[in-house]
C-alpha cells in the first residue's frame, strides 16, 4: 500500500523534473516587478509607457542570458527595492521572511506542550 | 517572568502605534529621488544627430552634467524648458538632453520653438536606455559629477527651487 | 434642510447613547436581575433614529442636494438612481454612518436576543458597545460629517469615481461591514465577560450566532470584492494581496479561528482566555484595517481619498481599544487548566487556530512591513503577491490535510482506528491528481501537492456526509467547499492561458492555437460615458471554436476618467477574458486575452462556504 503511494509520488516527481527545466520565465518576472507609475499593479498588468519599456528591457536581459536574480538586482539598483514585489532575503527583510515561520514553529510547540501537560495529568 | 512578557507586549503595541503615527505624515507616493550616490554604469547613448555614441568618458570633461530626459509630446517638459535655458548659461555645467520615445522632426520643432539648452543631444527612441538611468516617467533630470556619480535626482518638471539647488551644488567647490 | 435634520439626528444619537450608558450603569447597581424597561426603549429608539439619519443621507443623494459637501463631492445629478443610492456608502463619510448603524443595531439585537443570560454581562456589553458607538459618532461629527453643508451651493456635483459605479461594488461595503463592524459586538461581549466574570460555556453560547453572522457576511463581502476586482480592474486576477484586500482578510482569519475555538469553549469549557483574545483581536484588526485604508498611509489600488486628520482620530480610537483590552486581559488573566487530549477534536481545533494565526501573522506582517522599513530605515520596499504565495502556499498543503482529518476525531478522546481509510483516501487523491497530469498537462511540485491535498479534503468530506449524522452538515459543507475552492484555484491557475500582444484595426494575428482579429472599432455614447467598443474575433484552431468579444475603453465625464472594461464570456468550463487598451502615440491596441478555466466554480465554492455558515447559524438559532 505505502509502496504503491511512494511509487506514484515518484512518477509525479519525474514528471515535474522534466517540466522544471524551463528557461527563465518572462511572465513570472513581469509579475514580480511593480509598475512604479501605476497604483499597485505589476508591469504584467499594465501597459503604461513605463511598463512597456520595462518589458522590453527584461526581454533584452533574458536574451543576453541573464538569470532571474541578476535581472532583479539590476533593476533594484536602478529603481530601489520598491520595484520588487518579492522582497529580497537580506538583513533588512529577515524579520519579514522569518517571523511567519517562527510563528508556525512556536505555535506547534505550544500545542504539543499543551497536549503533553494534559496527558500527564490524566 | 510574567511581568517581562506583559511589558514586552505593551511595548510592542506602543511601538506599532508610534510607527503608525509617524507614518501618517509621510509621503506615500514613491519616487526614486532618494537613490543618489550611485555611479551610472555603462552609459551608452546614441547621438541625436549623427552616429556618435556617448559614453561615461564624455562626461569627464565637465565638472557637472545634468542629464535631462525629455520629449516633444510631454507637456510638463515645456514647463521646465525655461529653467533648462537658464542653466545652459552656467559654466560648470553641461546639459545632456536625452530625447525619449520621440520623432526626430517633432523634437527639432520643439527645440526651434523654445530654444536649445543642450550641450549634448542624445536619443532614446525605444526608451530602453532610460532604464539604465532609473527613469520611470518624463521629465526627469539627474545631476552627476565628472565621475558619473549621481548627486541629485529630479522627478517631474524642474522648478525655481530645483534651479537654485542645482546652482548651489555646481557653484560650490 | 437635510443638513440640519441629519446633524440634529446625530446629536440626538449621542444623547441617547450617553443615556443608555447612564441607565445601564444605574441598573447595574440594583440587586434584582431585571434590566430597566427604559433601556430597551431607548435602544430601540436609538436604532430607529440612526436608520432615519441614514435615510436622510440617502434622500440627500437621491435628490442631489449639493448643499451637502459629501453629496457634492461624490454624486452628480445625471447619475443613474441606483448609483446615487449606492454612492451614499461609497464614500468615507457615508460609510462611517453605515458603521454606526451596524454598531447600533447589533447592540440592540444583542440586548433583546440574550434574555436568558446574566444581567450584568448584558449591561456591560451594552455599555461598551455604546462607548464604541459614541466614539464613532464623535468621529463623524468632529471630522467626517456627511451632513456638513457648503456655501454657496454648487450647481452640479463632481460625480462618483466611475470604477465605483458598479452593482457589485454597491453591495460590497454593506456586506463587509456587517462582517467586520459586526465583530464589535463580541469585542464588547468579551470585555463584558471579563468584567462581570461571566465566562465559559454560557459566554460561548451568547456570542456564537454573532460570530457566525459576521463570518458569513465577511466571507460574502470578500467574495463580492474579488468578483468586482476580477471583471473591473481588467487584469484577470481576483486577488492581488493588495493592502486594502488584506485589511478585509485579516479579521476573516481571526473570525475563522474564533469560530473553531468557540466550539471547544462551548463543548468542553476550556480555552476561555484564548477565545477572549480572539474576540478582541477580530475587532482590533477590523479597526486597524480601517485605519490603514482611510489614513492613506498605504499605497493601494483601492485608495480612499486620504487625510491624516482622519488617521489621527482612528489611531487614538485604536490605541484606546488596544490598551483597554490589554489592561483587562492582564488583570483578569488566571492560568486555567486547559485539558487537551491528543487526537481529540480540541487538538484539531487548536491546529486550525495555529494555522489561522500563521496566515494572519504572515498577511499582517506583509502589509505592515513596508511601513516599518520606511519609518525606521527610510528604505521603501514592496511586499506583493510573490511573497504571500511563496510563504503561504506550502503551508496550505499541510493545513488541508489536517482539515480533512480533524472532523473525524471525536470530542475528548479518539484512537486512530481510521488510519486505513485515511491512506485509502490519500491514494485516491493522488490517483486523481495523477490522472489530471497524465491526461492534460504537468505542473510544478507545489501545484501537485496543493491539488492532492485539496482532493484529499474533498474526498474525506464527501465520505463524512455519508458516514456522519446530519449534525455536522454545516461544517462538512464549509470544509468541502473550502477544498473545492483551493482545487479550483489550483486548476484555474495551472491551466490558464494568457496572450498579450498588440493589434491594430483590421489586423489578424496568430499565436499558438489562437487566431485573433480586430474587426471593428465603434464609438458609442451612453448617459454618463463615451466608449470605444472593439469587436474581436478569437479562433481556437484546436477546438475549432469561434467567439466574438467586445472589450471597451470608456471615457467617463464626471469626473474625467479612462477605464478599460473587460469582455468576459463565462461558461461552466471556464471564462474567456479579453481587455483592450490604447497605447499612447500609436494606432495599435494592447490586447490581453486569457482563457481561465473553472472560474465560476471558484465563486460557487465561496458561496457554498458561506452557506455552511448560514446553515450553522440557522441550526444554532433552532437549538437555543
Amino acid at each position: 500500500m505505502k509502496f504503491k503511494i511512494l511509487l506514484i509520488i515518484f512518477f509525479i516527481n519525474l514528471n515535474i523534473n522534466l517540466h522544471a527545466n524551463e528557461l527563465v520565465e518572462e511572465s513570472k518576472i513581469h509579475k514580480n516587478l511593480r509598475c512604479l507609475v501605476c497604483q499597485g499593479q505589476s508591469i504584467a498588468d499594465s501597459n503604461s509607457d513605463f511598463a512597456l519599456t520595462l518589458k522590453m528591457v527584461v526581454k533584452d536581459l533574458i536574451d543576453q542570458g541573464k538569470t532571474e536574480k541578476e535581472i532583479y538586482s539590476f533593476l533594484s539598483d536602478k529603481y530601489g527595492d520598491w520595484i520588487l514585489y518579492k522582497p529580497k532575503i537580506n538583513l533588512g527583510n529577515f524579520l519579514l521572511w522569518g517571523i511567519p515561520y517562527l510563528a508556525l514553529i512556536v505555535g506547534g510547540v505550544i500545542i504539543v506542550f499543551l497536549i503533553r501537560k494534559s496527558s500527564k495529568k490524566a | 517572568m510574567q511581568k517581562i512578557i506583559k511589558s514586552i507586549i505593551v511595548l510592542l503595541f506602543i511601538f506599532v502605534l508610534l510607527v503608525f503615527y509617524n507614518s501618517l505624515y509621510r509621503e506615500t507616493n514613491y519616487s526614486t529621488d532618494y537613490l543618489v550616490g550611485n555611479k551610472l554604469a555603462k552609459i551608452n547613448l546614441k547621438s541625436f544627430d549623427d552616429n556618435k555614441i556617448y559614453t561615461s568618458e564624455d562626461f569627464k570633461k565637465s565638472r557637472y552634467t545634468l542629464i535631462n530626459f525629455w520629449a516633444s509630446w510631454c507637456a510638463p517638459c515645456r514647463v521646465e524648458h525655461p529653467y533648462l535655458m537658464q542653466l545652459s548659461k552656467e559654466k560648470n555645467l553641461r546639459i545632456l538632453g536625452v530625447n525619449f520615445k520621440d520623432k526626430k522632426i517633432n523634437a527639432s520643432k520643439f527645440l526651434n520653438e523654445l530654444g536649445n539648452p543642450y550641450y549634448y543631444m542624445a536619443k532614446d527612441t525605444k526608451g530602453k536606455q532610460s532604464v539604465n538611468f532609473g527613469i520611470f516617467g518624463i521629465p526627469e533630470s539627474i545631476l552627476i559629477n565628472n565621475d558619473t556619480i549621481v548627486l541629485k535626482k529630479f522627478i517631474g518638471p524642474l522648478n525655481e527651487q530645483n534651479l537654485n539647488d542645482i546652482k548651489k551644488i555646481i557653484n560650490s567647490l | 434642510m437635510l443638513s440640519n435634520t441629519g446633524n440634529f439626528l446625530l446629536f440626538i444619537n449621542i444623547f441617547l447613547s450617553s443615556l443608555i450608558i447612564y441607565n445601564s450603569y444605574k441598573c447595574l447597581k440594583t440587586k434584582n436581575n431585571i434590566i430597566f424597561k427604559n433601556i430597551y426603549q431607548i435602544s430601540l429608539m436609538q436604532s430607529t433614529l440612526v436608520l432615519i439619519c441614514f435615510f436622510t443621507l440617502i434622500a440627500a443623494f437621491v435628490v442631489s442636494d449639493f448643499s451637502l459637501i459629501t453629496v457634492y463631492q461624490n454624486s452628480h445629478s445625471l447619475k443613474p438612481l441606483f448609483y446615487k443610492i449606492s454612492g451614499t456608502w461609497g464614500n468615507h463619510e457615508g460609510s462611517l454612518l453605515l458603521w454606526v448603524i451596524i454598531l447600533t443595531i447589533f447592540s440592540f439585537l444583542f440586548l433583546i436576543l440574550n434574555k436568558n443570560h446574566s444581567k450584568n454581562y448584558r449591561l456591560y456589553t451594552l455599555i461598551i458597545q455604546n462607548l464604541l458607538i459614541l466614539g464613532f459618532l464623535f468621529f463623524i461629527i468632529l471630522n467626517s460629517n456627511p451632513f456638513s453643508s457648503i456655501n454657496p451651493i454648487p450647481k452640479e456635483g463632481l460625480g462618483l469615481n466611475p470604477i465605483l459605479q458598479d452593482p457589485a461594488l454597491a453591495i460590497h461595503p454593506p456586506l463587509l461591514y456587517i462582517g467586520f463592524v459586526g465583530s464589535s459586538i463580541y469585542f464588547s461581549a468579551a470585555m463584558a465577560s471579563m468584567i462581570s466574570n461571566y465566562s465559559g460555556r454560557l459566554f460561548a453560547q451568547s456570542i456564537k450566532s454573532w460570530v457566525l453572522i459576521s463570518w458569513t457576511f465577511q466571507t460574502l463581502g470578500i467574495l463580492v470584492g474579488s468578483i468586482w476586482a476580477y471583471y473591473e480592474l481588467g487584469w484577470g486576477g481576483f486577488w492581488f494581496w493588495d493592502p486594502v484586500e488584506n485589511a478585509s482578510l485579516l479579521p476573516w482569519f481571526a473570525m475563522t479561528a474564533l469560530l473553531h475555538s468557540l466550539l471547544v469553549l462551548e463543548k468542553r469549557n476550556t480555552l476561555y482566555f484564548w477565545t477572549i483574545i480572539l474576540c478582541l483581536l477580530t475587532f482590533i484588526l477590523s479597526v486597524t484595517g480601517t485605519f490603514l485604508v482611510r489614513s492613506g498611509i498605504l499605497n493601494s489600488v483601492h485608495t480612499f481619498a486620504n487625510d491624516p486628520s482622519r488617521g489621527i482620530y482612528i489611531l487614538i480610537f485604536l490605541s484606546l481599544m488596544i490598551f483597554a483590552s490589554i489592561y483587562f486581559l492582564f488583570s483578569k488573566y488566571r492560568p486555567t487548566n486547559d485539558y487537551i487530549n491528543s487526537n481529540s477534536k480540541e487538538t484539531f481545533v487548536l491546529i486550525n487556530n495555529w494555522f489561522m494565526m500563521f496566515y494572519l501573522i504572515t498577511v499582517l506582517l506583509g502589509t505592515l512591513y513596508p511601513i516599518f522599513t520606511d519609518a525606521i530605515s527610510n528604505n521603501k520596499i514592496s511586499v506583493g503577491p510573490p511573497f504571500y504565495n511563496s510563504v503561504i502556499i506550502p503551508v496550505v498543503i499541510a493545513f488541508l490535510f489536517f482539515m480533512a482529518i480533524g472532523p473525524q476525531a471525536k470530542w475528548i478522546r479518539n484512537k486512530f482506528s481510521n488510519l486505513k481509510s485515511i491512506l485509502l483516501i490519500l491514494s485516491g487523491a493522488i490517483f486523481i491528481n495523477f490522472a489530471i497530469v497524465y491526461f492534460f498537462k504537468s505542473y510544478s511540485l507545489i501545484s501537485n501537492l496543493i491539488l492532492i491535498s485539496s482532493l484529499f479534503l474533498i474526498i474525506s468530506s464527501i465520505f463524512d456526509i455519508f458516514k456522519n449524522n446530519r449534525l455536522g452538515l454545516p461544517r462538512i459543507i464549509s470544509h468541502l467547499s473550502f477544498g473545492f475552492l483551493i482545487l479550483f484555484i489550483g486548476l484555474s491557475h495551472n491551466f490558464s492561458v494568457e496572450k498579450d500582444f498588440n493589434l491594430k484595426l483590421g489586423e489578424v494575428k496568430k499565436i499558438d492555437d489562437y487566431e485573433f482579429a480586430l474587426l471593428d472599432l465603434k464609438l458609442s455614447q451612453e448617459t454618463n460615458y463615451r466608449a470605444v467598443v472593439g469587436k474581436l474575433e478569437v479562433n481556437n484552431s484546436n477546438t475549432m471554436k469561434r467567439r466574438t468579444l467586445y472589450p471597451e475603453i470608456r471615457i467617463y465625464d464626471n469626473p474625467q476618467t479612462l477605464t478599460y472594461e473587460a469582455s468576459i464570456q463565462t461558461n461552466f468550463l471556464g471564462d474567456h477574458y479579453l481587455t483592450m487598451s490604447n497605447i499612447d502615440r500609436s494606432e495599435y491596441y494592447n490586447i490581453k486575452f486569457q482563457h481561465k478555466p473553472l472560474m465560476i466554480w471558484i465563486w460557487v465554492s465561496v458561496i457554498l462556504l458561506s452557506f455552511g455558515g448560514f446553515l450553522s447559524l440557522f441550526k444554532n438559532a433552532k437549538n437555543n
